[in-house]
């Protein structure tokens, strides 16, 4: 019975290809809609959470508040330097290893080829911390930090636009007004947000403080690694007690600076990725009403015209559980295949959207989204199918005989 | 008794008016027999089909089905002899649309839950009684007035009900065709089957054996005849 029924939604839905199709489009939109968010959405959920995963759960870093809306910190001249960073390696015996982070973009020649990469000037424990290496060559050590030396690497992409890749080691680059030699060339890391972390030139932090200035060392990041997974919290404490006494906030006063670990870090970018989800699902509900009511119409259209159907299939035998079913069942086919080619064009939006955005990771359709859609969808169908259903079962045979 | 009608009366509420569309009819017809209801419009012989074939139920009075009481069942007792014991055929065919003859005439056991292999085994059979098997696949458009009468009278003899209950069934066909649906139902009484024809032109009314006049609502009379579509059946 449920297969006649089935059987009997298709032909009637092939019957009438057009409106079908039109019926089914609010759900079709909706439904592709949500899909091609989530598979965006999730896709660089994964992308963050492997990235992070790369760094450790031992990293902590430290940024400066800069939020000119937070009143704790508008007005007052925020600070996080190198010296802070050092002060916290004495003081909190959990920090294993420290860096600092100072971050720019810079121009660079090597002879007739430019390029205009991300500078970073880190200290000689740049790749314990970051867990990011060297490929060729060597990176920087103690003593070229201490001797302020001029030597950089760079990352794989600006060695490729620099025409060095195959043989990087010695050239002479030029980085803003100084001449460093190149030793090493660092590993591919890919891409975040846009911020290409292969389009990199890597120098001593000591050497970018001579360059820069003092000025510009005074809001740099701090990155450490505590010993282990456990010391975190508590180093992170510590080193919030440390910066407040040393920057000399009141009891009254909130952080002019923001200690992140890894999870955190973690938490907070999926708490962003979840809203934009509730979002878009606000919007796909409001989608899928519409496309609910479509559905409903049509199925009364289709009610008063077939009511002659109605009253011979009532003349032969239909109880009103059949009728009603039938048309149930056509409403629930009509919205769930509606819900399908929503899926499909939306997992296919979300893949080619993620490829069109130069640097975008890879659109992840989760199965949970499939699922949901496909039930979303389906639940819309046995929504408003149920009250022209209602209304065919209801149908009087003899006036449904007699209907013209 | 196959049908045992007592007093029955139907009532209309037509706005503030109410009709006697049947009033106090009683009538009986037994196994095998091939009856004709006749009466001008408005005299209430549709009105005794739709209680007959269990579209509707009295006002008042006792019908008698089979020796089951059929006025006092709900609407799913009543699909149900709708299915098992009555076979309708309309004036208007009534096909289902975009549907093959053979898959129409499955219909009723669609919905008596006979399983799909029987199902279209039955079908064929009623096909092929009714000299449709070249046509089998045909969706009513591209069959001609006479076929699709065909179509419909197998669906109505597939679930081998009691009655045939046939409105009219000539009134959209030219003489010639109607004839011959006509000498079909002959047949069809000559094998046994009962024959319930509501009409209101004698020829067709002619066939029948058995002749109830109905006029504003009462039997007018009720006769045997000689039929004219051959010797009676023994």
């Amino acid at each position: 019975m449920w297969l006649e029924n089935l059987r009997m939604a298709l032909r009637s839905i092939m019957a009438n290809k057009m409106r079908s199709f039109l019926t089914t489009l609010g759900i079709i939109v909706g439904v592709a809609a949500v899909i091609g968010v989530v598979s965006i959405v999730q896709g660089l959920n994964f992308w963050i959470a492997g990235q992070l995963q790369g760094v450790g759960a031992t990293y902590i870093t430290v940024f400066p508040n800069r939020d000119p809306n937070d009143p704790d910190v508008a007005g007052r001249d925020v600070k996080l330097t190198f010296e802070d960073g050092q002060a916290i390696v004495a003081a909190v015996p959990e920090i294993a290893s420290f860096t600092p982070v100072y971050f720019r973009g810079e121009r660079v020649r090597l002879r007739d080829r430019k390029a205009t990469p991300y500078l970073l000037g880190v200290g000689a424990a740049f790749q314990e911390v970051n867990n990011t290496w060297v490929e060729k060559g060597r990176f920087f050590s103690d003593i070229d930090v201490a001797a302020r030396a001029r030597v950089c690497l760079v990352g794989p992409e600006l060695a490729d636009k620099l025409g060095i890749a195959a043989q990087a080691l010695g050239k002479d680059l030029d980085v803003g007004p100084v001449t460093f030699t190149v030793v090493g060339v660092m590993e591919k890391q890919g891409q975040m947000f846009g911020q290409n972390y292969d389009n990199i030139v890597v120098i001593p932090f000591t050497t970018a403080r001579e360059i820069y200035g003092d000025e510009a060392m005074k809001q740099i990041r701090l990155d450490f690694q505590a010993r282990s997974a456990d010391d975190v919290q508590r180093a992170k404490d510590l080193m919030t007690a440390l910066l407040r006494e040393r920057h000399g906030i009141r009891r009254d006063q909130g952080d002019d600076f923001q200690v992140l670990l890894q999870e955190e870090i973690l938490e907070t970018t999926s708490k962003i990725l979840g809203g934009i989800t509730q979002v878009v699902g606000a919007v796909v509900g409001i989608a899928l009403l519409v496309g609910g009511i479509g559905i409903m119409n049509i199925m009364l259209v289709t009610v008063r015209e077939r009511t002659r159907e109605i009253g011979v299939r009532k003349a032969v035998g239909a109880r009103r559980a059949d009728v009603l079913a039938q048309f149930l069942i056509e409403a629930v086919t009509l919205s769930a295949l509606g819900g399908i080619v929503g899926i499909l064009g939306g997992w296919g939006l979300g893949v080619l959207g993620a490829k069109a955005i130069p640097g975008f990771p890879d659109a992840h359709v989760p199965m949970w989204a499939i699922g949901l859609g496909f039930a979303f969808s389906s639940a819309v169908g046995i929504f408003f199918g149920v009250y022209p259903a209602a209304k065919a079962a209801a149908v009087d045979p003899i006036e449904a005989l007699r209907y013209e | 008794m196959l049908i045992d009608i007592k007093d029955l009366v139907k009532v209309y509420q037509m706005g503030d008016n109410q009709v006697r569309a049947l009033d106090g009819v009683s009538v009986g017809v037994s196994r095998g027999e091939y009856i004709a209801i006749m009466g001008p419009s408005g005299s209430g012989k549709s009105t005794l089909m739709n209680l007959i074939g269990c579209l509707d139920t009295p006002t008042s009075g006792v019908y008698r089905l089979n020796d089951q009481v059929v006025n006092e069942l709900d609407d799913n007792a009543l699909a149900r002899i709708r299915n098992k014991e009555i076979g309708f055929v309309f004036q208007t065919f009534n096909l289902l649309p975009r549907t093959s003859a053979l898959e129409n005439v499955e219909v009723p056991l669609i919905y008596a839950g006979v399983p799909r292999v029987e199902r279209h085994a039955r079908a064929r059979k009623m096909i092929d009684l009714v000299g449709l098997t070249d046509r089998s696949h045909h969706q009513p458009a591209e069959l001609s007035g006479g076929q699709r009468q065909r179509v419909a009278i197998a669906r109505a003899l597939v679930n081998q009900p009691s009655i045939l209950l046939a409105d009219e069934p000539t009134g959209n066909l030219d003489s010639k065709t109607g004839e011959e649906i006509m000498a079909l139902f002959d047949t069809l009484n000559r094998e046994g089957n009962t024959i319930v024809l509501v009409t209101h032109e004698e020829d067709i009314a002619a066939h029948a054996r058995r002749v109830v006049r109905l006029r504003d609502g009462k039997i007018l009379e009720d006769k045997a005849r000689e039929p004219k579509g051959g010797e009676a059946h023994g």
